[in-house]
């Protein structure tokens, strides 16, 4: 018994191997937001402009959800993409401004640009946890009942858009109309 | 061609790195002279070729060759070259050459300075390393080649370098932790030599002091040059995240602090000879785990090199093989260790156990929180996030049981020490101290904080102990100066890291109390006032670097209407990336910094900036720069030199009678 204690240390260290080992292959940014076709988490909270903002506010449509943050490079390179589908009318965004600061947000709003309908601010990224978020930027599709539907991690550009969120979108439509 | 001899002088170093990690070791078991006599050439040969391939990479830098695709991804023909030079640990291939550089030479001076010991012992130290390194340059041939071409068409410029690493904190923070994080590697190294040999006595564990104590020292430094450097670049004035790539550092560096203490009772008393070992395996696990978070990308932070899971899985592999194959060695041979027990409740022995057991509890659950959300997320599939709240509720009050008893521990002597002595000592010394720490925050700052007060009460104790210690110390000689000339170098050492640790805390706990912020929106010619002092915005004009344009703000800092400094804060675009970046300006000071971020310009000429009051936030860095001062001052120490010159005299007079008779015997 004495000499098995001397054990011990190696016994820890394998237990801790295998969890890494394991951890290796749960890339966070390929895991499926919890959240798919459930509904978005209720909230209550402030956006980025000041006003206050709720799920009521919602569009009632199918939209975008956006996480960004103005910290955050590559959401400056989805920006454009982002700029032309809410001018365009194509789809309503909404922005969820992830672990950021209201003044640096505004800033960031004012200088590139503002895309959203509105912005939730989640300067503690406690909205962004009952979301799943990951990091920004990431876009989730939203159907007109405020269930997610679809979920994409790192940049949206032209081609994330074209390849995979017009097909959802496409089948989220049709979905509708069979109903 | 030049990049390929680069990768060419790599293999010839994996070739070398693979015979040094056979052949010593063999030797050693084996009592074969001539291969354990290979490991000391070899070790000098890797690192020659290492050192090749490095300066390879370098030129590959500083020519702008973008065929090569690290340069390409991390350089540009616009950078100034002192970043073209460092660029080179820009990225994970390259940084990851320059950590096994650093290791190849730690090898060499190992390999130089253990002229006393026996052969089979620095045998088995060079070929234990050597089969790191071997599994090092392997990791990079196979995943991660630092001389990759881009073939057949190369980029006409480079990507270049991330915009918040062209600093001065990029030259020197990650060679200066890697050459810290590398050095327990030797400690390491020592311990398993041990091990195999199954001998352990006080000569090992003064073998090892001096290198355990540099590691520990420069280890110390470079994530003290880390904090300095997110304070001043990142913008946001904090010196300490708890990110999850600052933390394994930490947990290599308690775990480090253990080491040293635990190996001073080991060579004085000869006790706790298993668990030196222990700590020496776990101090090195700490530093390859940093390697495995930083470029597995298991971790998300933002130090994380690009993730890759295989090669998180070939460092899960070397991490497996060594971690666990010297745990494995040390579960068969530990019970071989026999300590020599016999100490009483109140001993030295006592007080340094104690030590380790907090600056163990400490770093597993630094370690836990890190690790935590991660294991979370294996078991659960959910995500969490643990931040500062729960290390700092764990943390901070181990620290503080920690410092109550740091103070004590130089009173004590080994085996026994009465406690009348202790408190005829120390209870002076106690009262001094909370009459400090009550009075001087109120002095100085008007406003009660328990933290503070605390903070300062230990520090007193600290210090106070410390000065009385010296008066006990020298009281018996001549005079002072004779006494204090007495002393040997190793207690200064122990006494300046312990007086750093004084520093660091009074630095931490003030800075975190009395800090203050503000963000304001100011036009040229508008003033705000923050704390004590006023800040005049001057207005802005534009500037140009070599690979950046951008704006630059003046303002005059002034308090009771004395000025005080001009600061010019920065925001800059980046040409090749677009990438905006804000430099701040500092007005530092011993007792204060003042900084100021540049946010956006806004409508008109008014711009948004934050204003920082720091108190006290140098004292931090400082602390550390004691602290690691007093472990070089412990490692030169001439007693472990004296020792040395002791054992090698006999040594070299056999030699050289052998060889007399070797040149006697043809004759005959």
């Amino acid at each position: 018994m004495n000499k098995l204690k001397f054990f011990i240390p190696v016994l820890v260290f394998v237990a801790l191997g295998i969890i890494l080992w394991r951890g290796l292959y749960l890339d966070p940014r390929t895991l499926p937001s919890m959240l798919i076709d459930k509904p978005m988490p209720g909230f209550e909270l402030t956006a980025v402009d000041g006003a206050e903002v709720s799920n009521d506010d919602l569009p009632d449509q199918i939209f975008l959800l956006n996480v960004w943050g103005s910290y955050c490079l590559p959401c400056l390179i989805e920006h454009p993409t982002l700029m032309r589908l809410s001018e365009e009318g194509e789809i309503p965004v909404v922005g969820v401004n992830y672990r950021d600061r209201q003044d640096l947000a505004a800033n960031w709003l004012e200088e590139n640009g503002n895309p959203y309908a509105f912005s939730i601010l989640d300067e503690s990224g406690r909205f962004g946890i009952d979301l799943g978020v990951y990091g920004a930027p990431e876009t989730y599709l939203v159907d007109s009942n405020g269930v997610i539907r679809f979920r994409h991690v790192r940049v949206l550009d032209e081609t994330v858009w074209k390849q995979q969120f017009l097909p959802a979108i496409a089948e989220l439509k049709n979905e509708g109309s069979q109903r | 061609m030049i990049p390929e001899i680069g990768q060419f002088s790599l293999i010839l170093a994996f070739s070398l790195s693979i015979i040094l990690g056979t052949l010593p070791l063999l030797g050693a078991h084996q009592n074969n002279y001539l291969w354990m006599s290979l490991a000391r050439p070899l070790s000098a040969g890797v690192f020659v070729f290492l050192g090749i391939s490095i300066a390879i990479l370098a030129y590959a830098f500083i020519t702008d060759d973008f065929s090569v695709q690290f340069v390409a991804q991390h350089s540009n023909s616009l950078l100034p070259d002192r970043y073209k030079l460092t660029a080179v640990w820009g990225g994970h291939e390259g940084s990851f050459l320059l950590w096994t550089f650093m290791l190849s030479g730690w090898m060499l001076a190992v390999a130089i300075f253990t002229k006393s010991m026996p052969l089979e012992f620095v045998a088995r130290v060079l070929g234990v390393l050597g089969f790191l390194i071997s599994a090092y340059i392997l990791f990079m041939l196979a995943t991660s080649n630092p001389f990759d071409r881009i073939v057949p068409l190369p980029p006409a410029d480079g990507a270049d370098l991330n915009s918040a690493l062209q600093d001065f904190g990029f030259i020197i923070h990650p060679p200066t932790l890697y050459m810290g994080y590398v050095g327990f590697s030797v400690v390491f190294a020592f311990a398993m030599a041990a091990l195999l040999s199954g001998k352990m006595d006080a000569a090992w564990a003064r073998w090892c002091r001096p290198w355990a104590n540099v590691s520990w020292g420069i280890l110390t430094l470079g994530i003290a040059l880390g904090s300095w450097w997110a304070y001043y670049e990142l913008g946001w004035g904090g010196w300490w995240a708890w990110d999850p790539v600052e933390n394994p550092p930490l947990i290599t560096w308690l775990f480090g602090t253990a080491l040293i203490h635990s190996l001073a009772a080991t060579e004085k008393r000869g006790v706790f000879k298993a668990w030196t070992i222990l700590l020496a395996i776990l101090a090195f696990a700490g530093s390859l785990l940093g390697t495995f978070i930083t470029r597995s990308g298991l971790l998300t932070s933002v130090h994380a090199f690009a993730s890759d899971p295989s090669r998180g899985f070939f460092i899960l592999a070397i991490l497996g093989v060594a971690v666990g194959g010297s745990l494995l060695l040390f579960a068969f041979r530990a019970p071989l260790m026999k300590s020599e027990f016999g100490f009483d409740l109140i001993s030295r022995e006592i007080l340094l156990l104690a030590n380790n057991v907090i600056l163990v509890v400490a770093a597993a659950s630094v370690f836990l929180g890190t690790l935590f959300p991660m294991v979370y997320q294996a078991l659960t599939d959910d995500l969490i996030s643990i931040g500062p709240p729960y290390f700092n509720a764990i943390f901070i009050p181990l620290m503080a049981l920690l410092v109550v008893l740091l103070a004590i521990g130089p009173y004590c002597r080994w085996k026994r020490t009465s406690l009348s002595f202790l408190l005829q000592q120390l209870s002076k010394v106690a009262l001094a101290s909370v009459a400090i720490g009550i009075v001087l925050p109120l002095i100085i700052t008007l406003q009660i904080s328990i933290a503070a007060t605390i903070a300062v009460t230990l520090a007193a104790w600290i210090v106070l102990s410390m000065l009385q210690d010296f008066l006990g110390k020298t009281s018996n000689k001549a005079s002072r100066v004779q006494g204090l000339k007495a002393l040997s170098l190793s207690y200064y050492g122990m006494q300046t890291a312990h007086f750093g640790m004084a520093v660091m805390l009074i630095g931490v706990a003030l800075t975190s109390s009395y800090s203050s912020e503000k963000s304001v929106l100011l036009s040229a010619g508008q003033s705000v006032e923050l704390g004590d002092y006023v800040f005049q915005f001057e207005g802005t004009a534009p500037v140009n670097g070599p690979n950046y344009v951008g704006d630059e703000a003046s303002f005059l800092v002034s308090k009771s209407g004395k000025q005080l400094s001009t600061l010019k804060p920065q925001r800059r675009i980046y040409l090749a990336t677009g990438t905006p970046s804000t430099e701040m300006a500092i007005d530092a000071g011993f007792l204060r910094d003042l900084f100021i971020t540049l946010g956006e310009q806004k409508e008109g000429n008014s711009w948004s900036m934050t204003i920082y009051v720091k108190p006290f936030v140098r004292w931090v860095w400082l602390g550390a720069i004691f602290m690691a001062l007093g472990s070089f001052l412990a490692a030169a120490d001439k007693r472990y030199r004296r020792l040395r010159r002791r054992q090698t005299e006999p040594a070299r007079a056999k030699v050289k009678s052998e060889s007399l008779g070797g040149e006697l015997q043809p004759s005959s």
